[in-house]
């Protein structure tokens, strides 16, 4: 089956996205949350069960404790304290742990095992993935319902020391609280030090009701020197040191009668062999978790400390405290620390964490009532009724007591099969969801390779032998090892997939879809393999192979290809990614300077000499082509120069990134309220610029509409107060702008309809070129419109630039220096990634701009919200990709062909680095940063990539329009 | 073919290279608490002022500089002012390209300034020294086969393998590694230097593997 290549690439993005989004969705798993937006309340605890009447006896558990001391240690391995050196490193904890009242458990944190997710895990006793990350996108404050709330909601009295990041997720919880950075790695003493300073005058007092340190020391000497190092166990011994002073100071406070206190001594995470953290290794998983209250009973010698999962912290604590359970907690209660209590008691602290587990259970799967945990918690319950019937009727016999004791062991294995269920769902990646969406990806990416010759060839069409792989062989045979492959996959995966979940049809559609593909590209690797030297394409690229003619241009633009997509792997490359475009787009520039220099300097010498003299020395003779020759060759000259300043200039303007991303930047500058007059000037200059640049190529209509349009723009900025409006008088309020953007909404639309409408009449009745050309351009300054509309006034002159430099580079470049049409695509889509951080964007969710999709609406809508946000976050490539199609379609002594290699050529370049960069986040999962910098990184891969499909098949109509006339 | 040639550019390629060695070592000795990193201007000082004067001195006594018609004191001293305000201008070339590759304007303005003039003394000195201030040669030699002798070629080489390291240098600044190798301009002249040194070995060991193939064509 013979397709063109446009249309062959336009099909390869579209499926890559499917696979894609399949990856995306085994990489990020829907979070377990409930419904209900409000947090769990005291008065919507479930009554005590009871069979028969509804007696009124059911009360509330009374608190366990009064006061609690919660003393996190960052990066507490377990063995600092359980292990061989746990004596001489934390004397007195391991002498309350083997000889106290107190109770220790090795408590497992999830992955990724960072201070943050941790604490959210802590507190709201769910397991935190990316997705809630990208929820709170706009509020650094936790948002669920969380023990901390419950316990300021309840009027309990809160202190809190250590860590920042406690104070930046729950603000204003804390009657008093002192946050330190962690910044400062190499510090280990102070950080710790401005903790304790206030331990002494806050234990004396008695005005809180929960204290919660965060030392951090401990982390950083791991950071530093690991796990070995001298340093641990000194730092060990301070930490011990506070325990003891904690814990003789709430000695004393014991009162007769009054409630017991808490001392919890906890670990957020573990550490590795290698002092760091992140992953999910043993040493990094497992923490010590110590609780110390009088309310326990007396060891008498050291036990294997029990395991348990590190969100049973959050309900002991809520119960203990006498507060309902966060709504999203996965966690059990520790039985360990009811022990003490009657049984009717004990049964009611399970029945309530079993009714919060059930409710979320209910709430996020749609088959809870299959589940065996559910189950078991409804015989449970029923149990317990009956149990509270003869209690309630004061039969005090033996069996009775057995009796109970079999309806806690019930509640018990509900609560660990409910809990066990839920935690199934979230804080793991579906390996195989991930595994099959790459193993598309990759299919498809290596079938693109496999046709460069044939699609970059003359022709531009390529031959795919899909007929003959789907009547063959192999192709049943790889669709039933398929399938066994697969159902053997599901029956025995133990926690959920999402592939395994979709419905037989579809997951056959991609059985087939993966072997018809397979089939394919070995078929095209064996027929490329004879004949790789006569089918040889005329792209430089593929010229290697042959003869070395490889200009240093496409040195340079194959090296930073491959060298952008390598530098993926590095966290701080991602976090940088900006510095790696400007850099290559500044090389790029220089080279194309020379070989600008080489054309009009070195041809002189060579070539006809005479002539050239003669026309560099006078430069303004009555022979006007001369002079238009002479003009143009230092028009040319000043291109690439005048682009590298341009492209400094704007670099200028927004600084992005991490690293540098706190400098003063022109940008900053012009917002500030005193430089509003200069904001306004450039502004209205950049517009009448922008009206200058795109106005050349259109019919008249659509220049008074582009004219009035952009008029619309500036009064739009005026209105919502970005700048100054020469006319306006100060009695007005500043409004949200909607009449005026919808004023250039109309004229947007109108231009768009024009181009349309031009492209239609070109391909349907008179196929005439230059009819369609402007059709092109008419849609390509409709974007423009409406991308200068979305643009905030300080970045106006990044379009503006990204115009000019279209241009010139159009005009003297890429027309003049017969550049091929891989070439152009290349620097096009350089120029695009370039432009892309010059507006401002990095690879942080936080720098997308929200506001962008209420631009001329009155309310959120989400259609056209998420489009224009898109849009105006995308502005950079997607103006230059328009550019591609607008300048390869549009050149006359342009081969025609051009536009199916540009298409190619693009999709080739983008789903290169997408491909590698799924198998590098697979490969990175448990890095440190996976959250922070290179999940992000993976959202904004896949949504580029949806839009290059979505401008590749605008390619594709070109190509048909011509190919059709 | 070349064997004579090739000879010298090795023997003066490795009195270059000792040059660049000793103005490192000479200052460590001399001054206590010297360093690279420590004291990077100093260093880049150094080398680009022991470079200069071995190349010049070496080149001179070589006298692979083209002939001159005219042995004329003015001419002569004519073409040591040109040659300095090549140098000069050179300089404020790689200054300002190096601002356009994003330096800080204002901020390391000595540091940058310091980087191009080492830049210069890798570079351009060494086509001051070769091709005299004639800008026609120039632009001869760096366009594709314009190379007219081995020295030329090792030019080429030398040059291209500069301006390399230097753009390589660039790539570790924005790791969070905290280096001190990782301020500005460090990175940038070290792997300059290192480009510079490599393209020193290289050039005449490349020309020796290939000098049954070079042919030049004679003007």
């Amino acid at each position: 089956m013979k397709v063109r290549s446009s249309v062959f690439a336009s099909f390869i993005l579209i499926f890559e996205v499917f696979g894609i989004c399949l990856f995306l969705r085994g990489f990020f798993p829907v979070p377990v949350k409930s419904s209900l937006s409000s947090k769990s309340k005291l008065s919507d605890l479930p009554a005590e069960p009871l069979t028969g009447g509804s007696h009124n006896s059911s009360r509330l558990p009374q608190p366990l404790f009064k006061r609690v001391v919660i003393m996190l240690v960052d990066a507490m391995r377990e063995d600092f304290v359980f292990g061989v050196n746990g004596r001489t490193y934390m004397p007195y904890t391991r002498h309350l742990v083997e000889r106290g009242s107190s109770l220790s458990f090795v408590a497992k944190a999830r992955a990724p095992t960072v201070t943050m997710p941790r604490i959210k895990a802590l507190t709201t006793g769910s397991i935190p993935g990316f997705i809630d990350v990208i929820m709170n996108l706009n509020s650094p404050a936790l948002l669920e319902d969380n023990l901390i709330w419950q316990a300021k909601t309840a009027g309990k009295r809160i202190v809190f020391y250590g860590d920042d990041t406690w104070v930046r997720l729950f603000p204003k919880h804390f009657m008093e609280y002192d946050g330190t950075t962690s910044f400062f790695v190499s510090d280990y003493t102070e950080v710790d030090n401005n903790v304790t300073r206030h331990l002494e005058s806050t234990l004396k007092r008695d005005d809180w009701d929960i204290l919660i340190l965060h030392y951090l020391g401990l982390d950083h000497i791991g950071h530093i020197s690991g796990p070995h190092s001298s340093l641990i166990q000194p730092k060990l011994l301070e930490m011990d040191d506070i325990l003891k002073k904690i814990h003789s100071a709430l000695i004393p406070k014991e009162a007769e009668g009054s409630l017991p206190y808490l001392l919890v001594l906890c670990g957020d995470h573990g550490m590795s062999e290698t002092g760091s953290h992140g992953g999910s290794s043993e040493p990094e998983v497992n923490t010590p978790l110590v609780l110390i209250s009088p309310a326990f009973k007396r060891k008498v010698g050291m036990e294997k400390p029990e395991v348990v999962e590190q969100v049973d912290l959050t309900p002991t604590l809520a119960l203990g405290l006498g507060l309902p359970v966060s709504q999203n907690s996965v966690g059990r209660l520790i039985p360990g620390v009811l022990e003490e209590t009657s049984l009717r008691d004990q049964l009611r602290f399970l029945h309530l964490n079993g009714h919060q587990l059930s409710c979320l259970l209910k709430d996020s799967m749609p088959d809870y009532q299959k589940e065996v945990g559910f189950e078991q918690f409804r015989v449970a319950e029923k149990a317990h009724g009956s149990w509270m019937k003869l209690f309630l009727e004061g039969n005090t016999s033996e069996t009775l007591t057995n009796m109970g004791k079999k309806v806690l062991k019930q509640y018990l294995d509900a609560l660990a099969a409910m809990s066990s269920a839920l935690s199934k769902q979230l804080g793991k990646y579906d390996m195989y969801s991930m595994i099959v969406g790459m193993v598309f990806v990759f299919q498809l990416l290596l079938v693109l390779l496999l046709a460069m010759p044939e699609a970059l060839s003359g022709a531009a069409t390529v031959d795919l032998p899909v007929f003959s792989a789907l009547l063959s062989l192999p192709f049943y045979l790889l669709c039933l090892l398929l399938a066994s492959v697969h159902v053997l996959v599901c029956t025995s995966a133990e926690s959920s997939c999402y592939f395994c979940s979709l419905s037989w049809g579809l997951v056959f559609i991609a059985i087939a879809f993966s072997s018809a593909m397979f089939c394919i590209l070995v078929s095209m690797a064996t027929r490329r393999l004879p004949l790789g030297t006569k089918i040889h394409g005329k792209s430089p690229l593929m010229s290697s192979s042959s003869e070395w003619s490889l200009s240093e241009l496409d040195v340079l633009l194959l090296a930073g290809t491959i060298g952008h997509t390598l530098s993926l792997a590095a966290s701080s490359f991602v976090e940088e990614e900006h510095q790696t475009w400007y850099f290559l787009l500044n090389t790029l520039c220089l080279a194309v300077f020379q070989d600008v220099c080489r054309k009009y300097f070195r041809e002189q010498s060579s070539g006809d000499e005479d002539e050239h003299i003669l026309l560099s020395k006078d430069c303004h003779p009555p022979a006007y082509p001369k002079a238009e020759i002479c003009s143009e060759k230092w028009l040319a000259l000043a291109t690439p120069p005048f682009t590298l300043v341009c492209c400094r200039l704007l670099r200028s303007l927004n600084q992005t990134g991490v690293q540098w991303a706190h400098l003063p930047d022109v940008g900053h500058w012009l917002n500030s309220s005193e430089h509003k007059t200069v904001l306004s000037l450039l502004a209205a200059f950049c517009l009448v610029l922008i009206y200058f640049l795109v106005q050349r190529r259109c019919s008249w209509v659509s220049k008074i509409a582009l004219a009035l349009g952009l008029l619309g723009v500036y009064s739009y900025r005026a209105a919502v107060g970005n700048v100054l409006f020469p006319w306006q008088h100060s009695g007005r309020n500043t409004s949200k702008g909607t009449v005026e953007a919808r004023f250039v909404y109309v004229f947007v639309l109108g231009i768009l309809f024009t181009g349309t409408k031009d492209l239609l009449r070109s391909q349907i009745i008179t196929a005439d070129a230059k009819l369609k050309s402007r059709g092109l351009w008419e849609i390509y300054s409709g974007l423009v419109l409406l991308v200068s509309l979305l643009f905030r006034a300080h970045n106006l002159p990044v379009l503006c630039c990204c115009l000019l430099i279209q241009t010139l580079m159009a005009q003297f470049i890429w027309k003049k220096l017969h550049y091929d049409a891989a070439q152009t695509t290349i620097m096009h889509y350089w120029f695009g990634q370039a432009f892309f951080y010059f507006q401002g964007n990095s690879n942080n969710i936080a720098t997308i701009d929200i506001s962008v999709g209420f631009v001329g609406l009155e309310s959120y809508v989400e259609a056209p919200a998420i489009f224009l946000t898109a849009l105006s976050t995308y502005a950079g490539p997607v103006l230059w990709a328009c550019h591609l199609v607008c300048h390869l379609s549009s050149g006359r002594e342009r081969s025609p062909v051009a536009v199916s290699h540009g298409c190619y050529c693009l999709a080739l370049l983008r789903s290169v680095p997408a491909a590698a960069y799924i198998v590098l986040v697979t490969v990175l999962r448990y890095h440190l940063f996976i959250w922070s910098v290179f999940s992000p990184k993976l959202l904004y891969e896949s949504m580029h990539l949806l839009l290059t499909a979505g401008v590749c098949i605008f390619f594709n109509t070109m190509e048909q329009s011509r190919s059709s006339s | 073919m070349w064997d004579h040639e090739i000879r010298a550019m090795a023997s003066t390629h490795a009195i270059i290279a000792a040059s660049v060695f000793m103005a490192t070592v000479l200052p460590a000795v001399v001054m206590p608490g010297f360093s690279v990193y420590g004291a990077h201007l100093l260093w880049i000082y150094s080398v680009s002022a022991a470079v200069t004067a071995v190349s010049v001195a070496v080149f001179w006594l070589l006298g692979i500089t083209p002939p001159t018609k005219k042995h004329t004191v003015g001419y002569k001293l004519s073409k040591l002012v040109r040659s300095c305000l090549y140098f000069f201008l050179s300089c404020l070339f790689f200054h300002t390209v190096l601002v356009l590759y994003g330096a800080p304007l204002i901020e390391f303005a000595l540091e940058t300034f310091s980087l191009a003039v080492l830049l210069t003394s890798l570079t351009t000195l060494r086509c001051l020294c070769v091709l005299g201030p004639n800008v026609q040669a120039w632009i001869r030699v760096f366009s594709r086969h314009g190379a007219m002798s081995v020295w030329d070629t090792c030019l080429q080489i030398t040059v291209a393998c500069t301006l390399v390291g230097a753009w390589l240098g660039a790539f570790p600044i924005p790791l969070d590694w905290d280096r001190p190798w990782q301020v500005w301009p460090v990175s940038c002249s070290l792997g300059g230097m290192i480009g510079f040194l490599t393209g020193l070995v290289a050039a005449p060991a490349w020309i020796h593997y290939h000098r049954k193939q070079l042919t030049y064509k004679c003007k």
